[in-house]
């Protein structure tokens, strides 16, 4: 991405695409509840549901990426109430090491983040959304967008 | 006898039980009040010890009480009576009028958002309001709206009727009148609950002042979904408060307005309570003034330390008389500090921990119905019986029998269930329905995708643009039919959704509407009603994750609701119909452990038509009750124990061994094979279900206030036998808390309290002159128990409280103590010490090991979860009760164990078993015979199997990995782990994720439709 692209990026109103991977019990219910709650955040996160954090595989993280997302978000149970027992702490393991690939391919870490949030916290939910946006927003369009991608 | 049961009382403890009844062949009917179900459980924010977050984990449950084909819901009705005998009871329910029709309300609440007047809101403890047709929550099951007649302008004045204009399937019907039925039933569950304590009636408390608020109105405040959001402001002006006090114990431990019970709870939910204000705010200061602390359940005794230690929560041992409303309405209280004296201190708000009140319906249906009570207003049980009311065939589970907490609860709905089910046994599968399907139709070869867009009434469509999406989505690849619904829930669209699978061929069905974790079993439903394997449907959530939080920014929810169209329709082109697979089971349990609750476990599942075998370690049955003498009504447990053992040896279905252990364990829910040792021989054991129930062994404690040196040290399990043959020592000094509470043992016995006030009424009752002191540290004869500590200071035993970091000092012939209270050391002549000392856990390292079922850190069971699941395993099949979970008192150990044998039955009583649909599945041919399938799995689900290949002339061994669909849950941490890409987690594999990924944020201009792959359908 050019220098002119970030710059555009701050005047026009470009909204980031944003994928949130939302495990099934917890941080799914927490965007469920935000819509109970109509905690209002920027329409940028896409969310693709899993059965538990456990399920995300670096590879699908890295797939979002190269298929245009601006940021990428884990999220799932706090630890300790994982509905597979322990699923999420899988995922903490898995995500140090994504934190490391992500750093060494120059992604910003503002673009991949983890996020613990429970069915009922919707207002948390929207925040971290609303959040990340402002974020993304700052920093434009991630690097590794392919051409032609919004 | 009739194959059905009435369960009265829809919170968690009839949820409970009726899941269990309908899970183990028998029709029942889930009676509640309330216009939804969930109880006062729904109403809190979180759980004590865990602070699991109560709406999540309750949720789930009450989805599947709505859906379960055996269950009849009849919320917003009231029981009148229950007449006839056990086997054949006939219950008169009245239906009272809602003013809404139950078969065509779809819940959207386009009524609630256009009704005019307001009303107190029951839901959120009267600090806020809802509307006169209303939904009492967002997750309320069932999901209809109801009137509330005293306040709806239509039905006071006449005037009006704005709700039935805007009801688009014209459920609202102001016609409607209370209906009167008879059900007829075989048993009847009490779950009724309790009230919360009214504490208006304590003049002194203040409760007229805003800011003095009752803990439920506290817990409402710290909710999300409760008036503020989350945020804890005083009612008088909505500042944040800076210094807040709780007051435990109002309306409980009160002999003058008639509360002599201690309501169980209180301690731990103002802890919690604490806690997460603390969490929310911590500049908080917050005082808790109590009696005791009653910390005596699992992990409580932590918590409590934790309240102390990291959120410097204040406790003092003080209870003020009265609330202080002082000049510009400030609030004090004046309290009696024992090292500081009298000190008046200001707070911004108070909370009254109000204690449990019997349900006014516990009363009128004991009353109508001859059902005894026992001195509280409580439905009367008995130690050995504790789910069993006086009338044969009723039962009685939750605070309905007593003030009790979740768990507890959770585990007598069990028992409840347990004994009904054997009560019926005869009768059990004869009333359930079984749904019939139609055979699944053959898919064509190409993805044929059907759209169904939803208005949800005004939910999405006040915002996104509906007939924009449907376009949207008929240029989509694969989509061969697409079109709007007013609201695609209802049942009129549920016809029209299989019309359309019937009419357009289709194999894939996309509802666009709202959340999966509630509507997707709606939906998979109705394809399979229309020939559709039920995992070819998928769910875009438009309206909680789209409408409803972009409700500004139409364009935008718009476009995003395309996104998520799109994604839905590119992932379920990949779906493949999956099937669950049945199992075959072995319908014979085994009891590890034939103690009190081992037996009572075998016995309830024998009695439910199974047969069981009793693996006992000691040469005969009894356990820790043959170490007994007395109980705490006064019961020989020597009678007790005959009776039982009786029943035991005289039951068909059971077999017991003696002197065995279980060797070996392999296989899963349904299907294990183990090795038992007994006489020196193996011998195999098959079985389906296994219940744990070995049991924990009294703590020696040696060197501890010369135990083991001073012969007139004994233990309190000792002087129980003393007692049993009659001693002659008449200055007897009790210390509670010996091994207990310390830093070594973090945990409280639990027992030791009432076991010790039991012994000291003992002495006095036949030796009035002893004297007999009991040294605590807090008192906790919790629930109704603390009518013993009564009778024990009735009868002139003296109760001394000590300070953990000032213990008592035994020195010959007497007992040194400071007196916290008097703030003075005493001395006093003891010819017999007693230490009470807690239950620790046995050898359960060996069960962990065969069963790979977990620890805690005090080597006790870990059950599947603390409040919910109390007596299950987190691996299927395996079911704990008694002491191996954690001490606990007789009573308790017997509602557990039957609560174990419900849950065995709830599987016994399957012809087989059915695998989850989405499991994960193994290509041997990538697999690398790794195992770190096995490493992640926490099922045990995955497991290595030798296999030959041959290559080339060359032939070896190598580990293949294969995942048992019996035990898979369908998580996909394996599929995710795997370094060899060997796994695919069904339903959500990579390659269905990577479809939904690659059409996240694509335009319509980037996506190529093949020819004639896709037929236009307008």
């Amino acid at each position: 991405m050019s220098a002119e692209a970030a710059t555009d990026t701050k005047t026009n109103d470009w909204e980031p695409k944003i994928v949130a991977f939302c495990c099934n019990w917890c941080s799914y219910g927490g965007a469920d509840s935000a819509g109970m709650g109509r905690f209002q955040q920027p329409a940028s996160a896409r969310i693709i549901r899993v059965m538990c954090s456990g399920r995300i595989d670096p590879l699908h993280v890295f797939n979002a990426f190269l298929e245009g997302a601006d940021a990428v978000l884990v999220t799932g149970c706090h630890i300790g109430d994982c509905h597979y027992v322990n699923g999420n702490d899988k995922t903490k393991i898995k995500y140090k090491y994504l934190e490391n690939v992500a750093h060494e391919l120059g992604i910003e870490k503002e673009r991949l983040q983890l996020n613990w949030i429970s069915a009922s916290e919707g207002e948390k939910f929207a925040n971290f959304i609303r959040d990340v946006t402002a974020q993304i927003k700052k920093l434009g369009p991630s690097p590794l967008k392919p051409e032609g991608v919004a | 006898m009739k194959g059905s049961v009435a369960v009265v009382g829809g919170g968690i403890a009839g949820i409970q039980a009726a899941l269990d009844l309908a899970d183990s062949g028998f029709k029942t009917y889930l009676i509640e009040s309330r216009p939804s179900i969930g109880g006062v459980m729904s109403q809190l924010d979180k759980t004590f010890p865990t602070n699991d977050c109560a709406m999540c984990i309750l949720s789930p449950k009450l989805v599947e009480t709505a859906r379960h084909p055996n269950i009849e819901l009849l919320a917003y009705s009231d029981v009148k009576s229950i007449s006839g005998k056990a086997g054949d009871f006939k219950v008169k329910v009245v239906k009272k009028a809602r003013y809404v029709d139950e078969t065509k309300c779809t819940g959207c609440g386009s009524c609630t958002e256009k009704c005019p007047s307001k009303v107190q809101d029951e839901y959120n403890a009267g600090m806020s309001k809802h509307k006169s047709i209303y939904i009492p929550f967002a997750q309320a099951i069932p999901r209809i709206a109801t009137i509330d007649a005293a306040h709806c302008l239509y039905l006071t004045k006449g005037k009006c009727g704005v709700c039935k204009k805007v009801c688009g399937p014209k459920a609202v019907d102001y016609e409607q009148k209370d209906t009167e039925i008879e059900l007829n039933v075989g048993s009847v569950v009490l779950a009724t609950g309790f009230k919360p304590f009214d504490p208006s009636i304590l003049k002194n408390y203040r409760f007229d002042h805003p800011d003095v608020i009752t803990s439920l109105q506290f817990e409402r405040l710290l909710s999300a979904s409760g008036p503020t959001q989350g945020h804890v402001t005083k009612q008088s002006d909505g500042k944040v408060p800076k210094n807040i006090a709780f007051i435990q114990c109002v309306g409980s431990r009160n002999p003058h307005i008639d509360r002599k019970h201690c309501s169980s709870v209180c301690c731990m939910y103002a802890t919690k309570e604490s806690i997460i204000a603390k969490e929310h705010d911590p500049e908080l200061n917050i005082t808790i003034f109590h009696i005791d602390i009653r910390a005596y359940g699992k992990n409580f005794e932590e918590f409590y330390n934790r309240a102390q230690r990291e959120y410097g929560i204040k406790y003092i041992n003080s209870r003020p008389p009265e609330v202080i409303v002082g000049a510009n309405n400030a609030l004090s209280l004046k309290y009696e500090d024992f090292s500081t004296g009298v000190v008046t201190q200001d707070f911004d708000l108070i909370v009254l921990s109000i204690g449990l009140d019997p349900a006014d319906s516990t009363r009128a249906l004991a009353q109508s119905s001859g059902i005894a009570l026992d001195d509280f207003g409580n439905i009367a049980t008995s130690i050995e019986s504790p789910v069993e009311s006086s009338v044969a065939g009723i039962y009685v589970c939750g605070v309905a029998q007593g003030p009790k907490d979740i768990p507890d609860t959770v585990a007598q709905a069990s028992a409840a269930a347990s004994k009904a089910a054997a009560l019926l046994s005869g009768e059990r599968g004869t009333l359930i329905k079984e749904r019939k399907f139609p055979d699944e139709k053959q898919l064509s070869p190409l993805p044929r995708i059907g759209v169904f867009v939803c208005h949800c009434g005004i939910n999405i469509g006040s915002v996104v643009n509906v007939p924009g999406v449907v376009e949207y989505a008929r240029t989509l690849p694969g989509v061969a039919h697409a079109r709007e619904m007013l609201y695609a829930c209802s049942s009129d669209s549920q016809a029209a959704i299989k019309d359309a699978i019937a009419k357009n061929d289709l194999n894939r069905v996309v509802v666009a509407s709202c959340t999966p974790r509630t509507h997707e079993p709606l939906f998979q439903n109705t394809c399979r009603e229309a020939g559709l394997n039920p995992y070819l449907f998928e769910l875009a959530n438009i309206r909680e994750h789209c409408s409803w939080v972009h409700s500004k920014e139409k364009e935008r929810a718009t476009e995003k609701a395309k996104g998520i169209v799109q994604m839905a329709v590119a992932k379920s082109a990949l779906f493949q119909p999956l099937y669950k697979q049945q199992v075959s089971l072995i319908n014979k349990a085994i009891v590890l452990g034939g103690g009190v609750a081992g037996m009572t476990a075998a016995l309830d599942i024998a009695n439910n038509g199974y047969h069981v075998t009793i693996i006992e370690k000691e040469k005969e049955l009894g356990g820790m009750l043959r170490e007994m003498t007395e109980l705490y009504d006064g019961k020989k447990p020597a009678d007790v124990l005959k009776e039982l053992i009786g029943k035991v040896n005289g039951n068909k279905n059971i077999n017991v061994i003696n002197e065995a252990k279980l060797l070996k364990v392999e296989g899963y829910l349904g299907n294990f094979k183990g090795v038992v040792l007994a006489n020196g021989k193996e011998l195999a054991l098959d079985f389906g279900a296994a219940v744990v129930a070995t049991g924990a062994r009294n703590l020696e404690p040696s060197g501890l206030f010369n135990y083991g040196k001073d012969p007139h040290v004994v233990t309190q399990a000792q002087f129980e036998k003393m007692l049993g043959k009659g001693i002659s020592a008449n200055n007897i000094t009790m210390i509670q808390c010996v091994g207990a509470r310390n830093k070594e043992r973090e945990y409280c016995g639990r027992t030791c309290c009432v076991d010790a006030v039991k012994n000291a009424i003992r002495i006095k009752k036949a030796n009035s002159k002893a004297n007999v002191f009991v040294l605590y540290r807090d008192m906790r004869t919790y629930g109704v128990m603390e009518k013993l500590y009564e009778n024990a200071r009735d009868l002139g035993v003296i109760f001394i409280k000590y300070e953990a970091d000032n213990p008592p000092k035994v020195q010959g012939g007497s007992v040194l103590v400071h007196d916290h209270m008097l703030n003075q050391d005493i001395e006093l002549a003891s010819d017999l010490v007693v230490l009470s000392t807690p239950l620790v856990a046995g050898e359960n390292e060996e069960i962990n090991q065969l069963f790979k079922i977990p620890l805690d850190r005090n080597k006790f069971f870990l059950e599947a979860h603390p409040k919910l699941r109390p007596v299950d395993f987190a691996t299927d099949g395996i079911f704990l009760c008694g002491s191996a979970q954690a001490p606990k008192l007789m009573d308790e150990a017997i509602s557990q164990a039957s609560a174990a044998a419900s849950r065995a039955c709830t599987i016994l009583s399957r012809k087989f078993i059915e695998t989850e649909g989405a499991v994960s599945v193994v290509n041997e041919a990538k697999c690398i015979g790794c195992g770190t399938c096995v490493t992640v799995c926490p099922y045990n689900a995955p497991s290595l199997y030798d296999v030959t290949v041959n290559v080339e002339e060359v032939t070896y061994t190598t580990n293949k990995s294969k995942i048992n669909a019996a035990s898979c849950k369908g998580c996909g941490s394996c599929a995710a782990a795997c370094p060899a890409g060997a796994i695919t987690a069904q339903h959500f594999s990579s390659k269905e994720i990577g479809e939904a990924i690659d059409a996240f944020d694509k335009g319509v201009k980037s996506i190529s439709i093949e020819k004639g792959f896709v037929e236009m359908t307008v």
